[in-house]
């Protein structure tokens, strides 16, 4: 589905990815981990271009988005972002904020996309929120609204960036909760993350990253119970 | 009692020997209602009102334009070169440190003395004069606004697929109106005020008007005491306007 070769990027002098050359298959859950500074944020930025690549093509469905010439709003449209620090629109209530992309882009009608935006909001729980302001949500809430900010746009991809490092211990539960129900309605995920539970249970495949390669590719279960790299052991035996 | 006919009967005597009051009240007279002068300064803040309102047009239109070229310019896709541009950028930073660089009354003067020495219009020059200047500050207030907004914000807005345009339009620029109001309210007033400065190029404002009327009685307390009085009356409904915009843009403030 996404298709990464020879993928490069550094900023200045700052080489961040050396040569990333990786696969994504429909309906796969990928996780990305590893130490902070080895790159996988800038990996998954670059999948939507958010990061644009010194070197290298990535291929969505056939198409090369890293060409100049390729409309690159058109696929973002079908790769939906979750970011660590929410980043919902401030100044829109939860429903604008859902509705926005949708009734832009989709030509959606405003009843169209609000159906549908109530319909995803109550599957997060948070229905009777619509009306509320971001800053009047705590954090877990705004990550799930973040989550269904995207899904409204009905992606194909979903790339999570640390969805749930900036929450409070207590609330990282109910964003989990929701991205497994994403994972067992076949979402295609990459998520970088720390929560090793997360990435055990519901990840299809670990990419272990270190100083911007991909030093290790396995099974959840074969990686953390075999780690190959001498560098992957010790970072489990760190987070683990 | 009847001011007029007050006058009249003082005015019959020195003013050496009118007591405080009295020399008070004539010279009042004398700036206020003597010759329905009154309407001189009315017209003077008809003018001031009008020239601020051109002004503050010409600047937020060209301050809008600066610094969304200037912005585009630092927010390209790094590594990309657009020459078009560039060159605008390079424009722009011109106007800017050239506006900034020099005082307000010489940029006056140049506009009306020089620029426009021909032009009968005083006022309108006054209004274009003051309308540059002011656009070189609101395009760095606005540039500011839009360089403190959280890139998180635009990148949210771009991941949806929306375009570089709508994201400013529905993202950006709202969230960067809301905290840059202040800051632009701020160079309203002073923008207001400036208006004073086109009677050195004789724009008939309130300035002008409270000048010439002081020329005709030797006596130049109340004109320009009434003058500031006007000025402070205009601030004070401005900024409660102000005030009341921001009220409402606070809403989603609320917690």
């Amino acid at each position: 589905m996404i298709d990464v070769k020879g993928l490069k990027k550094a900023f200045g002098d700052h080489v961040v990815l050396k040569d990333i050359t990786e696969h994504i298959y429909p309906g796969e859950k990928v996780v990305v981990i590893g130490p902070s500074g080895s790159g996988k944020s800038t990996f998954l930025r670059c999948l939507n271009l958010l990061e644009t690549p010194t070197a290298g093509t990535i291929t969505f469905k056939g198409t090369d988005i890293t060409d100049p010439k390729s409309d690159i709003n058109k696929y973002r449209q079908k790769m939906g972002m979750v970011f660590q620090h929410f980043n919902l629109f401030p100044h829109m209530t939860i429903m604008k904020n859902l509705t926005l992309a949708p009734t832009k882009l989709l030509k959606k009608s405003k009843a169209e996309a609000e159906e549908k935006a109530m319909e995803l909001l109550g599957r997060v729980g948070l229905a009777d929120r619509a009306g509320s302001y971001p800053n009047q949500l705590s954090g877990g809430q705004k990550q799930r609204v973040a989550i269904v900010r995207a899904l409204c746009m009905e992606p194909e991809v979903m790339l999570f960036d640390e969805p749930t490092s900036a929450l409070d211990p207590e609330m990282v539960g109910e964003v989990l909760d929701v991205m497994k129900q994403l994972a067992n309605d076949g979402m295609t995920m990459v998520v970088v993350t720390h929560e090793m539970g997360f990435a055990k249970e519901v990840g299809d495949r670990v990419l272990f990253m270190e100083d911007g390669i991909i030093m290790e590719q396995n099974t959840p279960t074969e990686f953390f119970d075999h780690p190959q790299t001498e560098r992957a052991q010790s970072f489990l035996a760190k987070v683990l | 009692m009847n001011v007029d006919l007050l006058y009249e009967t003082l005015s019959q005597i020195p003013l050496e020997d009118l007591n405080f009051w009295q020399s008070l009240f004539t010279k009042f007279y004398r700036a206020w209602f003597l010759e329905d002068r009154w309407l001189k300064y009315f017209e003077g803040l008809l003018t001031t009102i009008e020239v601020t309102v051109i002004a503050l047009i010409i600047g937020v239109v060209l301050g809008v334009l600066v610094a969304m070229a200037r912005v585009a310019h630092d927010q390209r896709r790094p590594g990309t070169h657009n020459p078009v541009l560039s060159a605008i950028n390079f424009v722009c930073k011109i106007y800017v440190t050239v506006i900034r660089g020099t005082p307000m009354m010489v940029q006056l003067m140049i506009m009306g003395f020089v620029i426009f020495a021909s032009s009968r219009n005083f006022t309108l020059v006054g209004a274009l004069g003051l309308g540059i200047n002011s656009g070189a500050y609101v395009s760095e207030i606005i540039r500011g606004g839009l360089m403190s907004l959280d890139p998180g914000q635009s990148e949210a807005g771009r991941s949806l697929g929306l375009s570089y345009i709508q994201t400013m339009r529905f993202i950006v620029i709202p969230q960067a109106f809301k905290a840059i109001l202040p800051s632009l309210g701020n160079e309203f007033i002073v923008l207001l005020k400036d208006t004073s400065l086109i009677s050195v190029i004789a724009g008939k404002e309130i300035v002008y008007a409270a000048r010439s009327i002081g020329a005709k009685t030797y006596e130049y307390m109340f004109p320009y005491v009434i003058t500031a009085i006007m000025y402070l009356i205009l601030v004070m409904i401005f900024s409660w306007l102000q005030s009341i915009l921001e009220r409402r843009l606070r809403e989603s403030d609320r917690r």
